[in-house]
C-alpha cells in the first residue's frame, strides 16, 4: 500500500516536471486496442531494460482515433500514437507535430499490423446476417460507431462502399444508396468503437456489431457465455494500423529513443505473436503462417485501389459537405 | 427544526388517514429513487465476492484514480475556503459598485452546465485556444494534466463556501468586529478572533459541500483530462473508463468507494447542520 | 439547512471602516477573474467570431433542435415529478413525526453528495432489460434505458433535493394560527392546503422548481449512460457540444455550448428576480 502510493506520488510529481529519471512514454491509440497494449507494454519495458538498463513506464490513452488526434493537437502530449487511420496522423502533420513524411519512418507504410472490419452477431445468427447486403435489409439493426469521431466506423463505411461498389459495377450513386440504407440501420452512434462494443455486449442493443475483426475475436472470447458468433464478409478493406512517433513531444520529453524503439519493437516476431492472439493480422511470414488457421479468408480491397488513396478519399467521402455528411443523414 | 403542529393528536380521523398515506408515498418513493439505487451499487461491487471486490480496488489505475481524486480535493478545497471567505468578507462587510455583480458572477459556476466549463477551458487553454499559442511557446502543459483537472474543479465548486458563510456573516453584521477594531484589533485578529468562530461551522459545511462535488465532477474534468489511464483519470472518470473496459464489477467497485465518500459527506453534512442552525 | 441565494446586504453604516479591503477584493477579483470569467469569456469570444447567420444555421439543424428540444423536454417531465415530489417530501418531512423521518431527510441529500456519473452507472444497470427495475417494467412494454425516459429518469435523480431544500424551511415557518383558523372555519384539510398553506410556499416552491429545471437542462454525467445517446432521439444538447468537439468542430461546439449558457442564465435571472420578490414579501431586506 505505501509503496503504492509512493509510486503514485511519484507519478504526480511526473506530471509537474518533465525531466524524471526513467523513461517515460505516452502511447495515445485507438479506442478498442485496451487490452493489447495492456499486453504488450510490459513485455517491452522488460526488453527495454534488458537491452538499455533503463526502465520504461508507458502510460495509455484511449478513444476514438480522431477524437485522440484532436486532444493531441489541443496538447495533449503524445510521444506515439499508433492509430487506425492514416488521416489523422496527417492532421498532426499538418499541425506540424510531426514531419510529413512520418509514412516513411518504420516499414511497410509505418502499419506494423493489420485487420478490416467484420461482423460479430448474436448466438445462432438469428437475422442470418452473412454479408455487407444482409446489414441494409429492412428491421437490422446495426451498431458501429460515429464515424466522424472513430477511424473504426469509418473503415466500416469504406468497406459497405466499396462492397456496394463492387456488386453494382463501381456505379457511385447505387453504392451510396446502399450506404445509406446501412445507416438508417444504426440506431446509436457511439464516440469509440468500444463504446459500441459496449451497446451491442453490455446494453444488449442491435443485432451486428460491425468493428475491426480484431475486436470481435476478443469479445467473443471474453462474452464466452454470450456466445456471439463472428462472421466475415465476403469483401472487406483493408484496416492499416500506423503508427508514429510524434516528433515535436518526443523531442521536448526526451523519448525520441524510446519511442522509436517501441514503435519498431511492434514489428518484431514477438510481438507480431501478441498481436495474432488480440486477433490481428501480422505481415511477419513465420508467425502469419503459424497463425493462418484463424484466420478466414476474405477479399480485401484497400483504399488506395477503391478510394484513390487516404487523400482522395478524405477529400471526397469525409471532409465537411462530403459522401459521408450526405448519407448520415442522422447527423 | 421545531416541532411544528403535530396533526397525530389533534387531527380528526381523515387527516390522520391522508398523513398515513402521504408517508407512505414518501417512503416509497423514495425507496424506489434513491435507496435502491444507491444500494445497488455495494450490491453489484460486490456480486464477484469480496476478494474480486478488493481486487478491482487495488488494480493500480483505480488506485491512482483514487490517489488523484484525492490530490485534486486537497487543492480545490483550501483555496475555495480563502477565496470563499475573502468574498463573503469583501461583499458583507463593504459596500462598493459591482457588488451585486460580482455575487452573480461567483455563482455562475452553479447554473452553468460542468461539460460547458469544460468546452470554456478547451477554447481557453487548448493548443488552438486564447492562450494556447503563449502556453505552448513557454512549454506550460495546462489541459490533460494535473493543473486542468484542478482549474475545472475550481470552476465548479467556486460558489459553495461563499453561499454559506455570506448569508451568515450578513446576518450577524459587523457590530462585534467594529468593536474589535475600535479596541485596536488588526484585520487579522478581528477575522480570527471574532468573525471566524461566528462562522466557523457554516465555512465547515461549504467546506463538505466543495469536497462532494470536488471528488465527484464528472462533465467538466471529462473535457480537459485526456484519460491518460493510471495519470489524468479521476475517480468518476475512472468509472466510465472501466465501464467501457467491460468490467462492470470494477466500475462499480470504483463508483462505491466514491459512494462511501457521498455517504461520510452526508453524515458529517448532518452534523453540522444542526450546529449551524445554532450559529444563526 | 441550506440557503437559497446569496442577497447583497444593504450597507449603512458600516462603509470601509473594516480593514481587508484591498486584500480580499484583489483575491477575489484575481481569482473570479482567472478561474470564472476567462474561460467564459473565452466561449463567448469564439460565438461571437462565428457570426449571427452561422450562428443561428448551427443552433437550428435538425439534430441540434432535436438535441435541444430532447433536453428540454426531458428536464420539463423531471422537473414535473421533482415538483410534486419534492412538495410531498417536504410537507412529510415537516408536518409529520414519525419512525425514519431523520433517515428520510437525510436521504434527501444523497443525489447531491453522490457523484453523477456514478448515479447514472447504477440507475442504467436497474433499468436496463435484466436490470432489477428493467425485469418488472420491460414485459410491461415499458422500456427507459435509451428512451427520453431515461434521460427524464437521470435528470430526476440529480435534481431531487432542490424543491424539498427550498420549501422545507418556508413550511417550517409558517404560522400554525391561520391553518388552524381555516380549519375551525370547517374548512377541509385540501382546501386548507390549497387555499392558505400553497400561496405562502408559492415563491419557494417555484424557485426549487426554477433550479431543479435548470440544473436538469445541464445534467451530463448522469444522462450517457443511461441515455444511449442516439442522435435524433436520446441525444442530450451538453453531449452534442462535446460531440462536436471531437469532429474537431469547434463552431459547432460552441455554438451550441453558447446556447445552453444563455439558457441557465436566463433561468438564473428569473430565480434571482424570484427570490427578490419573496424577500420583499416577507419583510426582509
Amino acid at each position: 500500500m505505501t509503496f503504492r502510493l509512493t509510486t503514485a506520488l511519484a507519478v504526480i510529481l511526473g506530471l509537474a516536471s518533465p525531466a524524471v529519471a526513467q523513461d517515460k512514454i505516452l502511447n495515445v491509440s485507438y479506442d478498442v486496442a485496451r487490452e493489447l497494449f495492456a499486453e504488450i507494454n510490459p513485455v517491452f519495458a522488460e526488453k527495454w531494460q534488458a537491452d538499455t538498463g533503463r526502465t520504461v513506464t508507458i502510460d495509455q490513452s484511449h478513444g476514438g482515433s480522431s477524437k485522440q488526434a484532436r486532444a493531441i493537437l489541443e496538447g495533449l502530449p503524445a510521444d506515439v500514437v499508433t492509430f487506425n487511420q492514416v488521416t489523422d496522423i496527417d492532421v498532426l502533420a499538418e499541425g506540424g507535430l510531426l514531419e510529413e513524411d512520418w509514412r516513411e519512418a518504420f516499414p511497410n507504410d509505418a502499419s506494423p499490423f493489420y485487420s478490416l472490419p467484420a461482423f460479430l452477431v448474436r448466438e445462432g445468427n438469428p437475422k442470418g446476417i452473412e454479408d455487407w447486403d444482409d446489414l441494409a435489409a429492412e428491421g437490422v439493426q446495426v451498431i458501429f460507431p460515429n464515424p466522424k469521431t472513430s477511424g473504426n466506423a469509418r473503415y466500416t463505411y469504406l468497406a459497405a462502399y466499396a462492397y456496394a461498389l463492387d456488386q453494382n459495377g463501381g456505379d457511385q450513386e447505387a453504392a451510396q444508396e446502399f450506404v445509406k440504407k446501412i445507416f438508417a440501420n444504426v440506431p446509436v452512434f457511439d464516440t469509440g468503437g468500444r463504446a459500441a462494443t459496449a451497446t451491442f455486449a453490455e446494453r444488449n442493443i442491435g443485432d451486428v456489431l460491425i468493428t475491426f475483426e480484431a475486436e470481435t475475436g476478443g469479445i467473443a472470447a471474453q462474452y464466452a457465455d454470450a456466445k456471439f458468433e463472428r462472421v466475415a464478409p465476403s469483401l472487406s478493406v483493408l484496416a492499416e494500423f500506423p503508427v508514429a512517433v510524434v516528433t515535436e513531444n518526443a523531442e521536448k520529453n526526451g523519448s525520441a529513443e524510446v519511442s522509436k524503439a517501441y514503435l519498431d519493437y511492434l514489428y518484431t516476431p514477438e510481438a507480431q505473436r501478441i498481436l495474432a492472439k488480440h486477433y490481428y493480422r501480422v505481415n511477419d511470414e513465420t508467425v502469419a503462417a503459424e497463425v493462418a488457421a484463424d484466420f478466414p479468408e476474405v477479399k480485401l480491397v484497400t483504399v488506395e485501389d477503391v478510394f484513390g488513396g487516404w487523400e482522395q478519399a478524405q477529400e471526397q467521402h469525409f471532409a465537411e459537405g462530403g459522401i459521408l455528411d450526405s448519407v448520415f443523414v442522422n447527423q | 427544526m421545531r416541532a411544528a403542529s403535530t396533526p397525530g393528536a389533534l387531527a380528526p380521523r381523515e387527516d390522520r388517514t391522508a398523513q398515513y398515506v402521504l408517508i407512505g408515498l414518501a417512503f416509497l418513493g423514495t425507496a424506489f429513487i434513491v435507496a435502491v439505487p444507491l444500494a445497488y451499487i455495494f450490491w453489484r461491487a460486490l456480486s464477484d465476492g469480496v476478494a474480486a471486490f478488493a481486487a478491482n480496488i487495488i488494480a493500480p489505475d483505480t488506485l491512482h484514480a483514487i490517489w488523484l481524486t484525492s490530490v485534486v480535493a486537497l487543492i480545490t478545497v483550501p483555496v475555495n475556503i480563502v477565496i470563499g471567505l475573502s468574498a463573503a468578507w469583501l461583499i458583507a462587510r463593504f459596500t462598493f459598485p459591482g457588488r451585486k455583480l460580482l455575487l452573480t458572477i461567483i455563482e455562475l459556476p452553479f447554473s452553468i452546465s460542468p461539460i460547458i466549463a469544460g468546452v470554456c477551458y478547451l477554447l481557453l487553454y487548448g493548443r488552438q485556444g486564447l492562450l494556447g499559442p503563449t502556453l505552448g511557446a513557454a512549454d506550460i502543459q495546462i489541459l490533460f494534466a494535473l493543473p486542468g483537472i484542478v482549474l475545472v474543479t475550481l470552476f465548479v465548486t467556486a460558489p459553495f463556501v461563499t453561499r454559506e458563510v455570506l448569508p451568515l456573516m450578513q446576518a450577524q453584521g459587523s457590530e462585534q468586529e467594529q468593536a474589535a477594531l475600535t479596541l485596536g484589533a488588526t484585520g487579522f485578529q478581528i477575522f480570527r478572533l471574532v468573525t471566524l468562530p461566528n462562522i466557523r461551522w457554516a465555512l465547515l459545511y461549504g467546506a463538505v459541500l466543495a469536497t462532494a462535488r470536488a471528488v465527484g465532477e464528472f462533465g467538466a474534468v471529462s473535457v480537459v483530462s485526456g484519460s491518460i489511464r493510471g495519470q489524468t483519470n479521476t475517480l468518476p472518470l475512472q468509472i466510465e473508463l472501466l465501464f467501457n473496459d467491460l468490467n462492470i464489477v470494477g466500475a462499480f467497485a470504483a463508483a462505491s468507494t466514491l459512494t462511501l465518500i457521498a455517504l461520510i459527506v452526508l453524515i458529517v453534512k448532518t452534523v453540522i447542520e444542526g450546529r449551524v442552525g445554532r450559529e444563526e | 439547512m441550506t440557503t437559497l441565494a446569496i442577497t447583497a446586504a444593504p450597507s449603512g453604516r458600516t462603509k470601509r471602516v473594516l480593514p481587508g479591503f484591498g486584500l480580499t477584493m484583489g483575491l477575489t477579483l484575481t481569482y473570479v477573474g482567472i478561474v470564472i470569467l476567462l474561460p467564459v469569456i473565452a466561449l463567448m469570444l469564439k460565438g461571437a467570431e462565428i457570426g449571427p447567420a452561422r450562428f443561428w444555421e448551427i443552433i437550428t439543424a435538425p439534430r441540434a433542435m432535436a438535441a435541444l428540444r430532447l433536453t428540454v423536454t426531458a428536464a420539463v417531465i423531471a422537473t414535473i415529478f421533482n415538483a410534486l415530489y419534492g412538495l410531498l417530501m417536504a410537507w412529510v418531512l415537516v408536518r409529520y413525526r414519525f419512525p425514519g423521518r431523520r433517515i428520510l431527510d437525510a436521504m434527501m441529500d444523497i443525489p447531491f453528495a453522490l457523484p453523477t456519473a456514478v448515479a447514472g452507472l447504477s440507475l442504467t444497470a436497474l433499468f436496463s432489460a435484466n436490470g432489477w427495475y428493467g425485469q418488472l417494467l420491460e414485459p410491461a412494454g415499458i422500456k427507459v434505458v435509451y428512451t427520453i425516459w431515461g434521460v427524464a429518469i437521470a435528470m430526476c435523480f440529480t435534481s431531487i433535493p432542490f424543491v424539498v431544500r427550498t420549501v422545507q424551511p418556508i413550511l417550517e415557518d409558517l404560522d400554525p394560527q391561520l391553518e388552524e383558523a381555516a380549519r375551525s372555519l370547517g374548512a377541509t384539510p385540501f382546501t386548507i392546503f390549497r387555499k392558505v398553506v400553497f400561496p405562502q410556499i408559492l415563491p419557494a416552491f417555484l424557485i426549487g422548481t426554477t433550479i431543479a429545471f435548470a440544473r436538469s437542462l445541464g445534467e451530463f454525467g448522469a444522462v450517457i449512460f443511461i441515455a444511449g445517446n442516439l442522435p435524433m432521439k436520446t441525444e442530450i444538447a451538453s453531449l452534442l457540444a462535446v460531440i462536436r468537439l471531437e469532429e474537431y468542430d469547434y463552431n459547432g461546439a460552441a455554438a451550441i455550448a453558447l446556447t445552453l449558457m444563455l439558457i441557465a442564465l436566463i433561468l438564473l435571472a428569473l430565480s434571482n428576480g424570484l427570490q427578490w420578490q419573496m424577500n420583499r414579501r416577507r419583510g426582509q431586506p
